[in-house]
């Protein structure tokens, strides 16, 4: 026998109005996951996540909530709690009151109340902050007091609604790492929605791409950056270099595109594809080599200059531009030391494999 | 020691109208004010230091009475104009969107266009035994005989919650503007009921108008004259009425004097009081 998932949707559907902001949405989520949401901003996350939350009903489907359908049932009896987009602390009372505040609710003795903030303000570690008031608090405490806040009802799932967006860089960088260990040691469901790829990819097992109301695709970090079902996931998910072009020839394992800029490139392909099909291929920039001088063999070489070399550490990416055609492609510079001469008006060759690009009939 | 130099200067040049205007038109007459209902008056011209006029306030019944009953119907008025404003200060807050808040807000501003002795005389129209609503339920059946609506508690009750309502709206609005959707979103879904949230968050948050509202609409009603005066009629016992017989009938001006004085006592005394009782600060309720 299967385990009840902690959460279940099937077919969600809501409207404003004319305006269809959740287009069928069915998903599940095993217990103990930490689950992301991922998508552009309107794209309908937090409509999604108010239905969740019990804020706002679907004009159709259904939600179980471990296994259980929660239709009808007001946020104050849900076993789910929220995270808001501005934490949504209250000012007039304190760390420990903020905290407490729940289990006030559910009538436990003022003495339980304050051995489990304790404890629970210790697992997040800021032991000791109940008298502080929350204006006294930095940004990344705040973040977890909102957490432990929800976290001390021991919920069935914790949603949270872009909570890092408020968050600077730096700060952004290191609540990644903590709330996804918080997740761990809590062992709480975690439904988290972002517009930002690179949050969604570090801390979550699953991750589902949203666009117009719709999932495009669910699957983990790394079946979405390396099997992409649809341009869109194949766009929004990690960098890509766009090209448009249409199929010549097909064999087994790939196919054979010319493109607008008048190269032939061999690349795989989402789904089987007729000749003279109009395609868009997706092309990593981390996927590309920079060939100096070796004469190593690959299936798709392009000869191109530097136009720009954007140094940033670990991140550092070269602007090519096509010797032939006005394309330009974003190529990653791996910081081994080994292409540290690179000067800006170089021609280099760059060098891929067919499994490297993948595309998709253009839609 | 205080420097008056540069900025520090400019900035008590500055202070100054407001600091002349507050001195000679309200500081300065109340002193005098004091002064006045201190002396008891022995021949034409010849004064003597005496508390005459206060004795003669706790010894006739009629006095405290008076002064005892607006006490208690201010702050009864100041607790019912609260009670209406809230729903109204949060629908125009948080329900009403664009243009219909700025027609809500102006529906409560309309009254003030008409000056309040014309309004009140307004409501003694729709109101006496020869009025509009008497004519109507008579015409309606409702009732065989002419009825007479003024010269109640009620009706003053009602014409002062009337002319309060504003000065309690403005301060409530702004307040709960200010107070973000989420957190109430946030206490319910943290197992909060309706009644909870509005007792441990809206409140709470709302506090500082709250205060400042009834402060402005006590204060307010304490002193007023006209609304009791024409809608209570000869009966209504409204405390600035003695005052009024005091210096304009009887031309006594040292027991009016001393009623004024009094009358400052007391609002301040019941302001400090509701301040204590709510935990909030004078500078804070300002604030808002
Ligand atoms: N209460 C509402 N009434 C009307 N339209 C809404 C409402 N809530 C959201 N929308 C619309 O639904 C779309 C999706 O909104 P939302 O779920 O907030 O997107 P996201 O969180 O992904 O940015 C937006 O275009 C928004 O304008
Ligand atoms: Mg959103």
């Amino acid at each position: 026998m299967s385990v009840t998932p902690d959460l279940e949707c099937r077919g969600i559907n809501k409207s404003f109005g004319q305006f269809q902001a959740v287009n069928d949405v069915s998903f599940s989520i095993p217990a103990g996951s930490f689950f992301s949401i991922l998508g552009p901003s309107g794209c309908g996350k937090t409509s999604l996540l108010r239905m969740l939350a019990g804020f706002s009903e679907p004009d159709s489907g259904e939600i179980l909530i471990k296994g259980k359908s929660v239709k009808g049932i007001p946020p104050n009896k849900r076993p789910v709690n929220m995270v808001f987009q501005h934490l949504a602390l209250f000012p007039m009372m304190n760390v420990g009151d903020n905290i407490a505040y729940g289990l006030k609710r559910r009538k436990v003795s003022a003495q339980e109340q304050q051995r489990r903030v304790a404890d629970v303000l210790e697992r997040i570690g800021l032991p000791g902050i109940e008298k502080k008031s929350i204006d006294q608090l930095s940004g990344g405490q705040k973040q977890r007091v909102a957490i432990a806040r929800c976290l001390i009802l021991e919920p069935a799932l914790l949603l949270l609604d872009e909570p890092l967006g408020a968050l600077d860089l730096k700060l952004r960088e290191q609540m990644k790492i903590e709330l996804k260990t918080l997740q761990q040691t809590f062992g709480t469901t975690f439904v988290y929605i972002t517009h930002d790829q690179s949050e969604a990819m570090v801390m979550s097992d699953q991750v589902a791409v949203m666009n117009h109301g719709r999932f495009e695709q669910v699957g983990s970090p790394q079946t979405l950056y390396y099997q992409p079902e649809t341009p869109f996931v194949a766009g929004f998910v990690g960098n890509n270099n766009r090209l448009s072009g249409q199929v010549i020839k097909t064999a087994k394992d790939f196919i054979q595109v010319s493109t607008e800029s008048g190269h032939i490139f061999h690349t795989s392909s989402s789904s089987i594809l007729e000749t003279n099909t109009a395609v868009e291929m997706f092309l990593r920039p981390e996927a590309i080599h920079i060939d100096r001088d070796s004469d190593k063999s690959w299936q798709n070489t392009m000869k191109g200059r530097i136009d720009n070399i954007l140094f940033d550490g670990g991140n550092s990416q070269l602007l090519v531009r096509d010797t032939a055609s006005p394309t330009q492609m974003t190529v990653a510079l791996p910081q081994t030391g080994k292409y540290q001469k690179l000067r800006q008006g170089e021609i280099i060759k760059l060098g891929w494999n067919a499994e490297q690009s993948i595309a998709f009939k253009a839609g | 020691m205080l420097k008056l130099t540069g900025k520090n200067l400019s900035f008590y040049l500055l202070l100054m109208p407001l600091l002349l205007t507050l001195g000679l038109l309200i500081v300065l007459p109340q002193l005098d004010m004091l002064g006045v209902s201190l002396r008891e008056r022995i021949s034409y011209g010849e004064y003597k230091f005496s508390f005459l006029h206060y004795t003669e306030f706790f010894t006739e019944p009629l006095y405290w009475n008076t002064f005892l009953r607006t006490a208690v119907m201010s702050i009864m008025a100041t607790l019912l104009t609260l009670l209406i404003a809230f729903p109204i200060a949060w629908y125009i807050a948080k329900v009403a969107q664009g243009k219909n808040k700025k027609l809500l807000f102006l529906a409560c501003l309309i009254p003030f266009w008409v000056s309040e002795l014309v309004r009140t005389y307004g409501w003694m129209i729709l109101l006496r035994e020869s009025g509009i609503i008497s004519g109507f339920l008579q015409w309606s059946g409702l009732s065989s005989g002419p009825v007479e609506l003024l010269y109640n508690d009620i009706t003053v009750m009602t014409g002062l919650i009337y002319a309060s309502m504003l000065f309690m709206v403005v301060p409530l609005v702004s307040t709960l503007e200010g107070m973000d959707d989420s957190l109430v979103e946030a206490a319910y879904d943290l197992g909060a009921s309706t009644f909870t949230v509005i007792r441990s968050i809206i409140l709470p948050y709302a506090m500082p108008g709250v205060i400042s509202g009834c402060i402005v609409v006590f204060m307010l009603t304490l002193g007023n004259y006209l609304t009791p005066t024409l809608l209570g009629g000869k009966h209504s016992l409204w405390f600035t009425e003695q005052i009024f017989t005091q210096f304009i009938t009887r031309f006594n001006w040292e027991q009016g004097a001393a009623f004024g004085v009094l009358l400052l006592t007391l609002s301040s005394l019941l302001v400090w009081t509701g301040l204590k009782l709510s935990g909030q600060s004078f500078k804070q309720a300002v604030a808002s």
